[in-house]
């Protein structure tokens, strides 16, 4: 609690729109935490009235017990690394890094520069432009700034959006190094799932200024609380469904006319109207013409789509009521992938399903309509 | 050049890199050309009407100063008519160059924030407002001066709203005054010190000022550390573009001030014009010249932008 950012109620108009929706969060000290949404999402204005460039137009912002709400940016005690990195171009490596240090009069700047730049794997890069760096070096010079001051959160916006891909990997490994090296709380707004994933101990899933979903990722993603963040985070299949009944620790569900059965303890409503979801890489195919081992729910269907990358195949299939389902297949054995057009049936545990609330109005638009619906195999 | 050496080389050289074929060579032969076919049009017009008439102000400037247009000159390298020169002006140089920099700072004070302004603040305004600025040029600068010359006049309204101050003397004036001159200099000139000035603080990012907030830096210390010095090019142009023509401007002198407030504009003019000595109207020109570009490079040594310049 000693050190928590806290953001309590927190709304943010701008004009007519609002661009975060009394949010809410607690940010524990020294976690890695990660908020993540789509661009617009408001996760960058939540960011910047975190580091107070804006003012929350209501809700509190605490760190530990001092109130920063309306405190000037140069009075709070967190920095920024900025998706630009607005490194200043008119001075040097080092003077950028000193920048914070000078400001506050603090002593031995030389000193901690260089410790800094050692941290960020740039020793001696004192004297160098910002101009003359690459984006991966210009990167950690922007963190290095950041860090150097010590600050009690430390914000990162979209830091690594404008790296390529494998630059971004090597950095993504280096910030959670870094990250657990100097123990200061980070702060890091993205919207690259697989980096929140990668990164963070703590996700917290923005939609349209609201926080969806918060907790460990691997919570968050073997039990999403809504559609939205079961595809947001990951991609899902999700059937429209109705729960019929209990059988010990499993729900009965009848979808499409097939019936299928799920974990009670993985159902975010166990009655009514819900959405039966797994995740594409808990299905497995059968080959052509075989039938589903028993006890696992089935799906029969066509495939539409085939796609080969390298570690796995990635296939669509078309099922009876008209609905694309996604399946991820580990490419384990020697062999050609199946190929479009075959007949095929898709099935996993029923451990692996997990059930959400269903409002009414949503899923009715497929077809409550199937020629050879399969369900639990017998 | 060294293309074709290298392409001649290696056609030469068996197992060497295989020959350039010619078109290629022409080609980049060309390509190597362009900059100064570029710069040709431009070249040729500044030697034709800088290079040569300098040359021939500099031969001017060293005549026998007894000739006459009527006599005719003789060319007797006579470098004391330099000496004569600034014997008897050196009061109008010094005034040229003292006038020229007070406007220039005072015009640099209105103009940034002027120019900040509009490139930060202004929005949808911007357009209207830099527009404002230009605008006075619509209007030739004889004109522009006169209607100074009304609005400072010792009933003019300033004047008599000024005398109205308590503590203010009653015959206090501004008409013919070293402060009308400068008035009028800053006037006609604060477009040069906006226009660059505006050029720079708009492309300034906005997000060096957050960063800069962040990082512990308050408004006026954002300011001193990282707007000024990123604006630094164009104070330097801006300065330049004002203090080179005030420097040299004599209409200012002429039309708000009287023989004591005169520039040394005002003295080459009647040098040529009206006392038609030849000689040492070229050699106050020169001296002008020269200690424009002393000032110049001093100052621009001083700002550290050298390679703005």
């Amino acid at each position: 609690m000693a050190e928590d950012l806290v953001l309590t109620g927190v709304t943010k108009r701008f004009g007519t729109m609002t661009a975060v929706d009394e949010l809410s969060l607690t940010v524990p000290q020294g976690s890695f935490f990660a908020l993540l949404g789509a661009s617009g999402c408001g996760k960058t204005t939540t960011l910047r009235m975190v580091a107070g460039l804006e003012e929350p137009s209501v809700g509190t912002i605490r760190l530990g017990d001092q109130d920063i709400t309306a405190l000037r940016p140069y009075r709070r005690p967190v920095n920024t690394v900025f998706q630009s990195y607005a490194l200043f171009p008119h001075l040097d490596i080092g003077e950028n890094i000193a920048f914070g240090l000078r400001r506050r009069g603090r002593r031995d700047v030389a000193a901690k520069v260089a410790e800094m730049l050692e941290l960020v794997q740039l020793p001696g890069y004192e004297k160098r432009r910002p101009a003359q760096l690459s984006g991966g070096q210009q990167q950690r010079v922007a963190l290095a700034r950041a860090l150097v001051n010590e600050p009690r959160v430390l914000l990162l916006d979209e830091p690594l959006g404008a790296l390529d891909l494998k630059l971004r990997r090597q950095m993504q490994i280096e910030l959670k190094r870094i990250q657990t090296e100097v123990g200061t709380t980070f702060l890091h707004v993205t919207h690259d799932q697989e980096e929140a994933m990668w990164m963070a101990d703590t996700v917290a899933v923005m939609n349209e200024g609201r926080i969806e979903q918060q907790g460990a990722p691997t919570d968050i993603y073997e039990f999403p609380v809504n559609p939205f963040v079961s595809n947001f985070l990951g991609q899902s299949n999700l059937f429209a469904a109705e729960v019929a009944g209990r059988s010990g620790a499993d729900l009965e569900l009848t979808a499409h006319g097939a019936r299928f059965a799920a974990p009670a303890a993985r159902a975010r409503s166990t009655e009514g109207r819900v959405w039966l979801g797994v995740r594409p890489e808990k299905v497995r195919l059968t080959a052509p013409g075989e039938p589903a081992p028993a006890g696992h729910n089935q799906v029969r269907g066509v495939l539409t789509d085939t796609c080969y990358a390298g570690v796995s195949t990635e296939y669509l299939l078309r099922t009876p009521w008209d609905q694309e389902m996604s399946v991820f297949s580990a490419n384990q054995s020697a062999g050609e992938p199946l190929a479009p057009g075959t007949e095929v049936v898709a099935y996993w545990y029923p451990a692996h399903s997990f059930v959400l609330d269903r409002p009414a109005g949503s899923g009715d638009e497929v077809a409550q309509y199937a020629a050879d619906p399969l369900g639990v195999a017998p | 050049m060294t293309a074709a050496v290298g392409a001649a080389a290696g056609a030469a050289t068996p197992g060497g890199p295989p020959p350039v074929p010619v078109e290629a060579v022409a080609g980049r032969r060309r390509r190597r050309l362009t900059p100064y076919l570029l710069l040709l049009p431009g070249g040729l017009w500044l030697l034709l009407f800088f290079v040569v008439p300098s040359v021939q102000l500099a031969g001017t400037s060293l005549y026998d100063r007894s000739g006459s247009l009527e006599t005719g000159y003789s060319q007797t390298f006579a470098f004391v008519n330099y000496l004569d020169a600034i014997g008897a002006y050196w009061p109008h140089l010094l005034r040229s160059a003292g006038y020229a920099g007070i406007a220039t700072v005072i015009c640099l004070v209105l103009g940034y924030p002027l120019a900040y302004a509009i490139a930060h603040k202004a929005g949808r305004w911007r357009t209207l407002l830099l527009v404002c600025v230009i605008a006075p040029f619509f209007t030739t600068f004889l004109v522009r001066t006169l209607a100074w010359k009304s609005i400072l006049s010792d009933n003019g309204p300033v004047v008599g709203v000024l005398r109205a101050v308590p503590f203010v003397p009653d015959d206090f004036r501004l008409l013919a005054t070293p402060a009308a001159v400068v008035c009028g200099l800053v006037y006609n000139f604060l477009p040069f010190m906006v226009l660059p000035l505006y050029a720079s603080l708009e492309r300034l990012d906005g997000r060096l000022l957050e960063a800069a907030g962040d990082l512990y830096a308050k408004p006026v210390t954002t300011f001193r550390w990282v707007t000024l010095p990123l604006s630094m090019p164009g104070v330097v142009a801006g300065t330049l573009l004002t203090f080179i023509p005030a420097a040299g401007d004599y209409i200012n002198a002429e039309l708000l001030g009287t023989p004591n407030q005169y520039m040394v504009g005002n003295v080459i003019d009647s040098a040529f014009l009206v006392r038609l000595d030849y000689p040492q109207a070229a050699a106050l020109s020169f001296l002008l010249m020269a200690t424009i570009l002393v000032m110049v490079l001093s100052y621009v040594r001083a700002a550290g932008t050298e390679e703005v310049v």
